[in-house]
């Protein structure tokens, strides 16, 4: 805190180093299960952070604490220097946009109704559907690439339509931050790639602080500024993919050997799961090694 | 196909309009009223439109004003207040719930007024009015018995109609015992009220439910764009900035009192909660829970139903519940097979 009392005596001066979304000791437990504990994350401004790890790591549940669907047991998580918990539901919602999971299309609603209810946080009783409204409705459906879809019912769409149209929503939402659990789940491949190419356009077109959770390791060493790698709700590396994407670090996270090459078409890492029999051969040694101990 | 306008003042004041949605509430507001105007005229003595609108405007002749403001207009008025009461009720379950059969009706909160009812008839044999308290208070703590047995981090849609469901066959046994254990006199009053008259309704009916709906409607109102929020799942409301669990327990404290009230006056008139939203989903073709016109079309049924009632058994009179069941049924088998041709039961 060094840097601190360089500052001077100004009271609420936040630091200019201090990044608008952080996490500081947070434990996180659903009931009596306990997820993470004094977990501490910081979200880097204006990065395209992805959180990777293995199934049940805590990913999602940490991007719920983020967005401040999971209130922490211990610790806080910190918006713009103040306990998220404390500010007001539609200030932090003009802030921090999230695109869950699982949402639920209405029946028989329009792609526009749907993407206009991304609104919502800029909207008062008296104030309900003002011309920028509207603006930043056909903006973000134009952006996303729905803008055709506009009349179309949303529970005709093909999933890859269907998610983008959720993106625009968050997108209407208007916030420089937004956070993303696992987007690109039940899409094929192309479609994958489609959303994500979209996160990348959103986050280099406004400096947007984009924070998704993924499954895919490639993916996420492609696509990613900024990477959180987690195992058992603790933080096992993070930094830019070029830079912490190893064998020893994939093996560390996922338990899988493989190797680490460069991705021919971007120069970054791309993981190679090591071969079926190379893999039981040391599954083999590391039994006779715990056997003979 | 653009069915959505835009309303504007300079002011800033800025609302958008679904045209469809909002012709069919006019038009369903009409048929309630139209209908009601009917029903007054209806009767051992019948009375002409025309005259029936002149002596609600205070131009009518002595006799008339009399069977028209004593007698006809109070009964009518808490058929239209019930109606609303049930059919506002309904949608607001039905959207907290996310599910059509998340309704009163299903969830036992007429079983619980009902109880309350019987417990005032058989036990203490009360008054009309002790037993219109004693509905309220059955349907309130039934309300509440749900609410804190489905809680669970926030009610969520099937647990709540499973609960219910079980608090619903747990009550009907509770009523069946009441039942078996009262003379014939007490039980004859009792099913009489359980099944749901507009009979000998007066001016002491109206005031309450006028007041609760006077309160009620525009703390509803305030609350129903979190609502409309609250269709897309929690955590989309959550990220869009709706107080999800204010929102919810308001509504729900309010869509209770709306049944139990409306069941205190009338008896556990059944199936209008059920239904009313549900179609007035279907004539407005809009997503959202479409409060205000299922408001309308619950007054609009309950005031059909009397009129058929009324019209179709003769003078002495089939209580309005039995015509308002039978409807009920029907649709609700209606709505069963074609949610299972769309494959979504």
């Amino acid at each position: 805190m060094s840097d601190g009392s360089t500052r001077g005596s100004g009271t609420n001066h936040r630091r200019s180093t201090v990044n608008r979304l952080s996490a500081e000791n947070v434990t996180l437990a659903y009931d009596q299960r306990v997820i993470a504990e004094q977990l501490s994350v910081e979200i880097p401004d204006n990065s395209f952070t992805v959180i990777v790890g293995p199934n049940a790591c805590g990913k999602s549940t940490l991007l719920r604490a983020l967005s401040r669907m999971l209130k922490p047991n211990e610790g806080r998580v910190l918006l713009d220097g103040q306990v998220i918990q404390s500010l007001p539901a539609k200030k932090v919602a003009r802030t921090l946009g999230l695109l869950p999971q699982s949402s639920i299309a209405p029946d028989g609603i329009t792609v526009g109704d749907l993407v206009g209810r991304g609104r919502y946080p800029h909207q008062g009783l008296l104030r309900q559907w003002s011309a920028e409204d509207e603006r930043v409705v056909q903006e973000s459906m134009a952006r996303t690439g729905v803008a055709e879809l506009a009349e179309r019912y949303v529970d005709e769409l093909s999933g890859g339509q269907r998610q983008r149209v959720w993106i625009a929503m968050a997108l209407a939402q208007q916030t420089p931050l937004l956070l993303l659990d696992e987007p690109t789940t039940f899409l094929d491949i192309q479609h994958q790639i489609d959303v994500l190419d979209l996160c990348a356009d959103l986050h280099e077109e406004h400096g947007r602080t984009l924070v998704a959770v993924l499954h895919d390791l490639n993916h996420a060493a492609r696509y990613a500024t900024h990477l959180i790698a987690l195992r058992g709700g603790k933080v096992i590396a993070q930094g830019a993919p070029n830079d912490i994407v190893t064998a020893g670090l994939v093996e560390e996270v996922f338990g899988l050997r493989c190797q680490v090459i460069d991705d021919p078409e971007t120069g970054t890492p791309l993981v190679v799961p090591a071969a079926r029999t190379a893999r039981t051969r040391h599954t083999a040694q590391k039994v006779a090694a715990t056997g003979a101990s | 196909m653009k069915t959505n306008r835009a309303v504007r003042t300079p002011g800033g004041l800025s609302v958008r309009l679904d045209v469809r949605a909002f012709a069919v509430t006019v038009l369903l507001l009409a048929v309630a009223l139209t209908a009601s105007v009917v029903l007054i005229g209806t009767g051992d003595f019948p009375i002409p439109a025309a005259d029936v609108i002149r002596t609600l405007l205070g131009e009518g002749d002595a006799g008339q004003e009399f069977i028209v403001n004593e007698l006809r207009l109070p009964r009518v008025l808490v058929g239209l207040l019930v109606g609303a009461s049930l059919g506002l009720g309904g949608a607001l379950f039905q959207a907290i719930s996310r599910n059509p059969l998340g309704s009163p009706d299903v969830l036992g909160l007429g079983q619980g007024a009902t109880a309350g009812a019987l417990t005032v008839i058989v036990l203490f044999s009360g008054s009309a009015n002790e037993v219109a308290l004693g509905a309220l208070a059955g349907g309130l703590v039934t309300g509440f018995a749900i609410y804190v047995l489905a809680w669970k981090r926030g009610v969520h849609g099937y647990r709540l109609v499973l609960v219910g469901i079980g608090v619903s066959a747990i009550v009907t046994a509770v009523n069946g015992y009441l039942l078996t254990k009262s003379d014939i006199v007490d039980a004859a009053r009792a099913v009489v009220w359980m099944t749901g008259s507009l009979d000998g309704r007066d001016w002491d009916q109206v005031w309450p439910l006028l007041a609760l709906c006077a309160v009620l409607l525009p703390l509803v109102l305030a609350n129903s764009r979190g609502l409309k929020m609250m269709e897309m799942g929690d955590d989309v409301s959550y990220a869009l900035g709706v107080r999800v669990e204010r929102v919810r327990l308001v509504l729900m404290l309010s869509a209770v009192l709306l049944t139990a009230s409306a069941t205190a006056a009338a008896g556990p008139v059944s199936f209008v909660a059920l239904t009313a939203p549900q179609l007035a989903r279907r004539l407005t073709r809009s997503p959202g829970p479409n409060l205000v016109a299922s408001l309308c079309m619950g007054a609009a049924l309950l005031v059909s139903a009397d009129w058929v009632s009324q019209r179709a058994f003769g003078a002495d009179q089939l209580p309005v519940g039995v015509v308002t069941g039978v409807l009920g049924g029907v649709y609700l088998l209606w709505l069963l097979v074609t949610e299972r041709r769309a494959g979504r039961i």
